[in-house]
């Protein structure tokens, strides 16, 4: 229903929005539809989803992040990297905060190499909340090779790293709209958007899987969620819609980390600002009282006090 | 910054102080009593929003270089970070970013204010040309900052933007690899453009100096266009100007804040938070907004060195403006014709944005064509041309006249249709 709803709202806005380029477009023929209706047919546009981290007062749900969390680490994982991820991370808030003792005991399920000792001999040891995630592959060709040559892109900024033109003028709407979420509903769209068959009359080459979302629809990631694949402790749906908006979520946090303390430190950063205004335009307005009668004086509104007087 | 200072302190060490150095005269002469014209209206309030957006990306600037490695194999990282590690790094990040837009935003306000109410015209030539030097060293400085976070756009970018020397004849391959300091974009770019992108800021700044300097000479411009004649026609700088300027800085600052805190990635491109790659070509390589129209330009031409002569040529024009423009008339609100070409102007330049930052496929080609011609036909034709032709309003006597009207000035009522076109240039 809600996809439903927002795709009605999509189309309303790009309706909208394609009636602009004759007011903006007086100089040029070029018109916004031309442009978007052959990529349009090509790959469609992700569905908008709701998410809880949409709007000026979104945040995360801890809860999702946590559920994302578990999918990401039991199967994204084992192909993807995130480098610029440390377990400590997974305690900080407005993350999926889990608590000091858990991160913990979660760093030292996984085996660090460190090193050199006194020796010079490097060393595993238990993982600590200030190792960074380890990464699934030595290096890029060890990624290739066992990926049919494809590499799992590192999913530290992968959110923020996906996006695609919505056409038209679309972008004109979105700073009113603050839609921000292109990467996680591209993330969940792809997630759901294998289709194996593929349609009638597309080959897909070998090792390749057909996904409705991906530019090119020939994707080397084979699906990799199904239903029941994870087992989430809190009686959510263990479905590939849930599976897939969870991890969506939990990659947007992990490209986004400060998006809540951002989003909070804004609405008090505005609001000082508006305040601040208001008040320096009625200062503003008193000291300017006057200043358009004949004599070029300041008349009886004006601040007495202030000095030097305005020259005669 | 003209004028002998009338300031003598009350306080016998400061007297003392400014019998050595007058610096606190030169603040108080060109800051606090300086009189300026007193119709300015809003779109004068530009130049100051433009001095603080300079702080703010210096200050920002500096404690992000404090975190930032310019290094190929590090840069991404050192920028994440930033991002996740650093104590308000994301805040100083989306700041500086976002300021950089900002800064483009007020400066492209500002220099369309100079072009409508015609700011270059005799005695302000020089202080307009400044101006224009100013705006290359910020393009020149925007453009390396774009290429520090090392992201897939970055390194584009960086590619297809200094390749345009390589149109130079004979010597462009050559200029190239220098400016390289190698076979490619690499390391030795990202170091130098590093290096560049901190000096630079403080050759605006000095620039910024010598163009208050020259403003401070004549004075302001204002939105009639006619010269102060006398004492009544001005406001000291204190109280009336910094409060008028405050307020619109203040106002800014929430259209800023709102880029930094709830849409910090709107004005970016996504491609960037991929870490440089020399091998994967972004499928479609675009400059930040702020360039699109100049990008059109390059592209719209099929020579290559046609391409950058019209990059670079469509700026270096404008600082002909002075003697382009062959009507005596400051302000567009006298000169009707000039004034819808103007808009259409202003219309064409937005319009070579939009072209600029979409692929250059079917009738985007023509438009970009269509635009660009059109940039060049009005700068080099039809402002030359309509100062012969073009019949202005008739102005009035006196900025005083223009804002109360004729009647306060004893002057005669022949005056009230000029007074009208000019009245929305009273403060507002």
């Amino acid at each position: 229903m809600t996809t439903r709803v927002s795709s009605f709202a999509r189309r309303a806005a790009l309706a909208l929005a394609a009636a602009l380029p004759l007011a903006l477009a007086a100089g040029g023929p070029a018109s916004a539809q031309d442009a978007a209706e052959p990529a349009a047919a090509e790959t469609p546009l992700p569905p908008m989803e709701s998410w809880a981290f949409s709007g000026p007062f979104g945040v995360y749900d801890t809860a999702q992040l946590q559920r994302g969390y578990q999918v990401y680490r039991q199967v994204c994982s084992n192909c993807h990297s995130a480098k610029f991820m440390s377990f400590r991370n997974l305690a900080e808030p407005g993350g999926p905060e889990f608590s000091d003792s858990q991160v913990k005991a979660l760093a030292a399920t996984f085996k660090v190499q460190d090193g050199p000792d006194d020796s010079g001999n490097m060393y595993d040891r238990p993982g600590r909340p200030s190792d960074p995630f380890p990464s699934p592959f030595a290096n890029e060709q060890a990624a290739r090779a066992a990926n049919g040559g494809a590499l799992p892109p590192d999913m530290s900024t992968l959110a923020k790293a996906r996006s695609y033109e919505r056409g038209g003028l679309w972008f004109l709407l979105e700073p009113f709209s603050q839609y921000q979420n292109e990467g996680p509903d591209y993330i969940h769209a792809l997630l759901n958007g294998y289709k194996d068959p593929p349609p009638a009359g597309v080959k897909v080459p070998d090792g390749k899987y057909y996904n409705t979302y991906f530019p090119g629809h020939a994707i080397s990631m084979p699906p990799p969620l199904s239903d029941g694949l994870v087992d989430y402790g809190d009686g959510s749906p263990k479905t590939v819609g849930q599976y897939s908006k969870d991890v969506a979520a939990y990659l947007q946090w992990m490209a986004e980390p400060k998006l809540d303390q951002r989003k909070q430190t804004g609405f008090k950063a505005v609001i000082f600002l508006a305040i601040f205004s208001a008040l320096l335009f009625l200062i503003k307005r008193r000291i300017w009282a006057g200043v358009k009668d004949a004599s070029g004086t300041a008349g009886a509104g004006a601040m007495p006090t202030m000095e030097p007087k305005p020259r005669v | 910054m003209s004028g002998a200072s009338t300031y003598v302190p009350k306080n016998p060490v400061l007297r003392w102080f400014e019998s050595r150095l007058p610096i606190v005269g030169l603040v108080h002469s060109s800051f606090v009593v300086f009189p300026n014209p007193r119709n300015l209206n809003y779109f004068w309030t530009f130049g100051g929003i433009l001095a603080f957006m300079l702080v703010c990306q210096i200050v920002t600037g500096v404690v992000l270089a404090m975190h930032y490695t310019p290094e190929a194999t590090l840069a991404f990282a050192s920028v994440e970070h930033i991002m996740r590690d650093v104590n308000y790094g994301w805040m100083l990040r989306y700041i500086h970013a976002n300021g950089a837009s900002m800064f483009f935003i007020a400066v492209y306000i500002h220099i369309a204010r100079g072009m409508y109410y015609g700011s270059y015209k005799a005695p302000r030539e020089v202080l307009w040309i400044l101006g224009l030097i100013i705006f290359l060293l910020m393009m020149a400085t925007a453009f390396m900052g774009y290429v520090l976070p090392w992201g897939q756009m970055s390194f584009w970018g960086a590619k297809v933007i200094t390749s345009l020397f390589s149109a130079i004849p004979v010597v462009g391959d050559s200029i190239t690899i220098w400016l390289w300091g190698g076979y490619s974009v690499g390391n030795a770019t990202l170091n130098r453009f590093f290096s560049l992108h901190y000096l630079m800021p403080f050759m605006i700044a000095g620039v910024v100096g010598l163009h208050i300097w020259a403003l401070h000479v004549p004075g302001s411009n204002n939105p009639v266009g006619v010269e102060v004649k006398s004492k009544k026609d001005t406001l000291p700088f204190h109280p009336y100007f910094t409060v008028k300027d405050g307020l619109a800085l203040s106002c800014f600052m929430v259209f800023f804040a709102y880029f930094v805190f709830f849409i910090p990635n709107y004005l970016g491109h996504s491609d960037n938070y991929i870490e440089a790659n020399p091998l994967v070509t972004p499928a479609h390589i675009v400059p930040e907004w702020y360039f699109l129209p100049y990008y059109a330009m390059l592209r719209a031409v099929p020579s290559k060195l046609g391409g950058v002569c019209a990059l670079f040529g469509s700026i270096l024009l404008l600082a002909f403006m002075p003697w382009l423009d062959t009507s005596r008339i400051r302000s567009s609100n006298f000169r009707p014709v000039y004034r819808v070409f103007l808009f259409i102007f202003f219309a064409d330049v937005i319009c070579l944005g939009y072209v600029g930052s979409q692929e250059p496929i079917g009738l985007f080609i023509p438009a970009s064509e269509i635009l660009t011609a059109w940039y060049f036909i009005h700068l080099l034709i039809i402002t030359p041309a309509l100062g012969f032709f073009e019949t202005p309003r008739q102005l009035p006597a006196s900025i005083t006249e223009a804002v109360l009207g004729p009647r306060a000035v004893g002057g005669s009522g022949a005056f009230a249709a000029a007074r009208t076109a000019a009245s929305p240039s009273v403060d507002g």
